[in-house]
């Protein structure tokens, strides 16, 4: 029955650490600006209007 | 007839309206600045600016070549920079213009305008931008310059931060939030084999699972539930209770108690119920505050003073509203006016009254360059002044709200809260010792659980929150509709309210459409000369006159005087010009009937006057009729003239009084209160001030002036003051909300209470129940104003568009 003391202790351990990670994540201040990452990803990527650039010159060349 | 069609050209960025359009690549734009932008953005192939949102653009404030060199300066780099190395820089600037998701877009892509700049982040939030850049190669000067140039002009300010910090109270609690939580499964997990049954020979496992749990709960007890700690230990230091005392002693009795069963091996304690009830009362809180949060009733936001002053837009002077008003703005402050933000005096001199402020009345004499403090009054000459800092609506309400101009009745029901709440807490830690002598003898292990939950459950926070919440949900509702009342006590006094005085001349008629005549001789210089006396005074009459004489033309006016309720003098070419009363300007002849008159006199010799006839407001003759009897009297500092046409408008039994100075009106409301009744005044604030003052209520009635007499309880917006009989009924619905309010917490309270005494609630119940309660007081506060509201104005709203 001992066996459980030293499944308890690593279990809370393991515990543990997790709650420091929360702790240091929520420090980290990636939590701080909720609303802005929501708009940052619709933005388009600009590579995209390059290729149709390149597509519309190369279109031009061929003409 | 060949119709045409107007089309409006807007610019292209902004969207303001194009005066003189300039146009590049076929798209109007309404000034230089406007264009520059574009023409910056298209070259460095950055138009999906304008694609994310339509004309984001504001216009352009011109920007000094050296605005911002001083960010150069070694002291200052260090304090703006949050990071600084000779390769690598980061620095935080504080852009009041970002409103907008094109906005985000356009300050996260500046590294295309400029290689230097290696990255930048929006913060839309606290509408910040975090740049990246190589110092070696842009100094910080010309990366302001450049955001600057785009409209997106940085906010530098050095000594105090002014953005608001939410974030970080948040984490606090959260992280509290989340140790009481780990904690709390924990000691659950352990304690099961006690729920479960342990065998006596299991005793050294129970020891230490005990242990365990005490070592959990230690960090519960001394940071999760510190706040209420630290609270209750501060008002006991100060010989009071407050709200937080009894939950202070339950918790600790909890915990010492279960400490010394575990250690004196009685039992094993009530630590999971200890670290369930500081899990559950921090959700509690964490779930008020997002509650109160998102029913946050910010006037800032909502309600603006509807105080307007003359800004310079292009070679015009144009009548905005006070909040509008930005830093480098122009604008022009005439007698009696109050300054509504910080400025630099432009013109030579100025007269500024600081009563407002300090409480001094004797005027401060400002020089060229000199830095004028808003809420200042304005006496004398009109000024020019350049805005420095944004109007800020707090600081106004704050200095309006100060002692000095408090009226003697203090509000009976925030006594009446403050005399129950402590009384309550008394009440419930005497009922908690009761209960504990009770069950002590009845049945002695329950008694820990019992005083815990009663100390808990009985939640006198409702009570605090029902009279905030009313009212300031109905000061929002009143902001809405242009009527911005001081502080919420003045709901509760014109609840009271059962006589209405009415001042005529700028209250129940204004100058909209105005019939103006001159009789008598005066030339053309003249009339230029009297149009200009006229424009320095915010009287309805005199900007009637000026808007008469308008004729362009720079004159010069010294040793300008306005003597409230007799008239305007000043001295133009050293000829001494008189505009008033008879009795001012010296008029000994018959009086002229039938309209207003002002009296011109040219070095005490009349000359001629103005008969102006002013219209009533659009339905007042409604307001009034809805009033009655209500509405006790009608006081005019002006003749008799209008007594016909007012007697037509009035009941019968309202008494029309004419040719009142400000002492006559302030004594006609003294004697109204003797005679017991509650009055509410109605004013322009120019001449009425002390009776503003006097009275149970005194409203302020603007148009587009910046007359401000922090005597007055509220200001009104001109063309709303049809609402009055509304705005009456709305506070007096508000004082029986707050009565049901506290009918339903103390309700609350018996029935809870009830419960937890004969031991059917246990504290983990009671901590739910507490937050809930309390936010239930606050929704059914908001849901009835609002429904109230709606109800009375709503449907107004929808007939007058």
């Amino acid at each position: 029955m001992t066996i459980i003391i030293l499944l308890i202790l690593i279990s809370l351990s393991i515990a543990l650490i997790f709650l420091g990670i929360f702790y240091w994540s929520m420090r980290s201040g990636q939590y701080d600006d909720t609303y802005t990452p929501s708009v940052r990803m619709l933005f388009e990527d600009k590579i995209k209007k390059k290729e149709n650039r390149d597509d519309s010159q190369k279109r031009e060349i061929a003409k | 007839m060949e119709a045409s069609v107007q089309t409006e050209i807007l610019c292209f960025h902004c969207g303001e309206h194009c005066d003189d359009a300039q146009w590049l690549e076929e798209k109007a734009f309404c000034c230089y600045g406007c264009k520059t932008v574009y023409e910056i953005l298209s070259s460095n192939d950055l138009c999906e600016y304008y694609d994310l949102e339509k004309n984001p653009g504001t216009q352009l404030q011109f920007v000094q070549e050296d605005a911002y060199s001083f960010l150069d300066e070694a002291e200052i780099r260090k304090k703006v920079l949050t990071f600084d190395s000779s390769t690598f820089s980061r620095v935080n600037f504080y852009v009041p213009a970002i409103h907008c998701v094109s906005c985000i877009w356009l300050l996260e892509n500046l590294q295309k305008i400029n290689p230097a700049i290696l990255r930048a982040e929006v913060n839309f939030a606290l509408k910040t931008v975090t740049i990246d850049f190589k110092p070696q190669l842009v100094n910080l000067c010309s990366l302001a310059k450049l955001i600057a140039s785009l409209g997106y002009a940085p906010s530098i300010n050095l000594d105090s931060d002014d953005k608001p910090v939410s974030g970080k109270t948040d984490t606090s609690l959260i992280l509290k939030l989340a140790i009481a939580g780990f904690c709390f499964g924990n000691v659950m997990l352990f304690s099961f084999p006690e729920y479960l049954g342990l065998e006596k020979t299991d005793d050294q496992l129970g020891n230490i699972f005990s242990l365990l749990n005490i070592l959990l709960s230690i960090p519960v007890f001394v940071y999760a539930d510190a706040d209420y700690l630290t609270s209750a230990w501060k008002s006991f230091k100060q010989r009071q209770i407050n709200i937080d005392v009894p939950i202070a002693v339950g918790l600790v009795a909890l915990f010492l108690r279960s400490v010394w069963d575990i250690f004196a091996g009685i039992g094993p304690g009530y630590l999971d119920s200890f670290t369930g009830l500081v899990f559950f009362l921090l959700i509690g809180r964490w779930f008020q505050n997002k509650t109160y949060e998102s029913l946050a009733f910010d006037r800032d936001f909502k309600a603006y003073f509807p105080l307007a002053v003359l800004r310079k837009s292009g070679s015009e002077w144009k009548s905005v509203v006070v909040h509008t008003l930005v830093e480098d703005d122009q604008i022009k402050i005439r007698n009696l006016e109050i300054v509504p933000a910080d400025c630099v005096l432009l013109s030579d001199e100025a007269f500024i009254d600081y009563s407002f402020v300090t409480g001094e009345s004797k005027p401060v004499q400002a020089k060229k360059g000199d830095l004028i403090y808003a809420g200042g009054k304005l006496i004398g000459q009109p000024v020019l002044l350049e805005v420095q800092k944004k109007t800020s609506q707090s600081h106004l309400t704050c200095l309006w709200n100060n002692e000095a101009f408090n009226k003697s009745s203090e509000s009976k029901y925030k006594r009446l809260i403050d005399r129950a709440a402590r009384r309550f807490t008394w009440v419930i830690l005497g009922l908690s010792l009761i209960t504990a002598l009770y069950w002590y003898f009845t049945d002695a292990s329950q008694v820990w659980l019992i005083i815990t939950s009663v100390l808990i459950v009985a939640c006198p926070c409702a009570l605090a929150l029902t009279a905030p919440f009313t009212y300031g949900n109905m000061l929002r509702v009143f902001g809405r509709h242009k009527l911005y009342l001081k502080n919420a006590e003045i709901i509760e006094r014109m609840a009271e309210i059962d006589a209405i005085v009415f001042d005529k001349t700028g209250t129940v008629t204004h100058g909209h459409t105005p019939e103006i005549k001159l009789q008598g001789a005066l030339t053309h210089e003249q009339l230029i000369w009297i149009g200009h006396l006229a424009s320095y005074s915010t009287h309805p009459l005199s900007k009637l006159i000026h808007k008469y004489a308008q004729k362009n033309g720079h004159v010069e006016v010294t040793e300008f005087k306005e003597i409230p309720g007799k008239g305007i003098q000043g001295s133009i070419m050293n000829r001494q010009i008189k505009l008033g009363s008879a009795a001012f300007t010296g008029y000994t002849g018959n009086s002229i009937e039938a309209s207003s008159t002002v009296f011109i006199s040219i070095d005490d010799d009349i000359r001629g006057y103005f008969k102006i006839k002013t219209s009533l407001r659009k339905n007042i003759q409604k307001l009034i009729e809805t009033l009655g009897t209500t509405c006790v009297a009608l006081l005019s500092g002006d003749n008799s003239s209008d007594k016909a046409e007012m007697s037509t408008v009035f009941h019968p039994s309202t008494q029309l009084l004419f040719d009142q100075d400000p002492h006559q009106k302030l004594a006609y409301i003294r004697n109204l209160q003797r005679t017991g009744k509650k009055v509410m005044m109605l004013g322009d604030g120019l001449n009425d001030a002390g009776a503003l003052k006097q009275s149970n209520v005194g409203i302020s009635v603007t148009d587009d002036t910046g007359i401000f007499t922090p005597a007055c309880d509220g200001i009104l917006q001109g063309d709303q003051i049809n609402l009055l009989d509304k705005f009456l009924k709305l506070s007096k619905a508000a004082t029986s909300v707050v009565r049901w309010g506290f009918v339903l917490s103390f309700m609350y309270n018996a029935i809870a209470l009830s419960f937890a005494v004969t031991g059917h609630l246990t504290p983990l119940v009671a901590a739910i129940l507490m937050p809930l309660s309390s936010i239930s007081i606050v929704l059914f506060t908001t849901v009835s104003v609002n429904w109230i509201a709606q109800k009375e104005l709503g449907t107004k709203l929808a007939h007058a568009s």
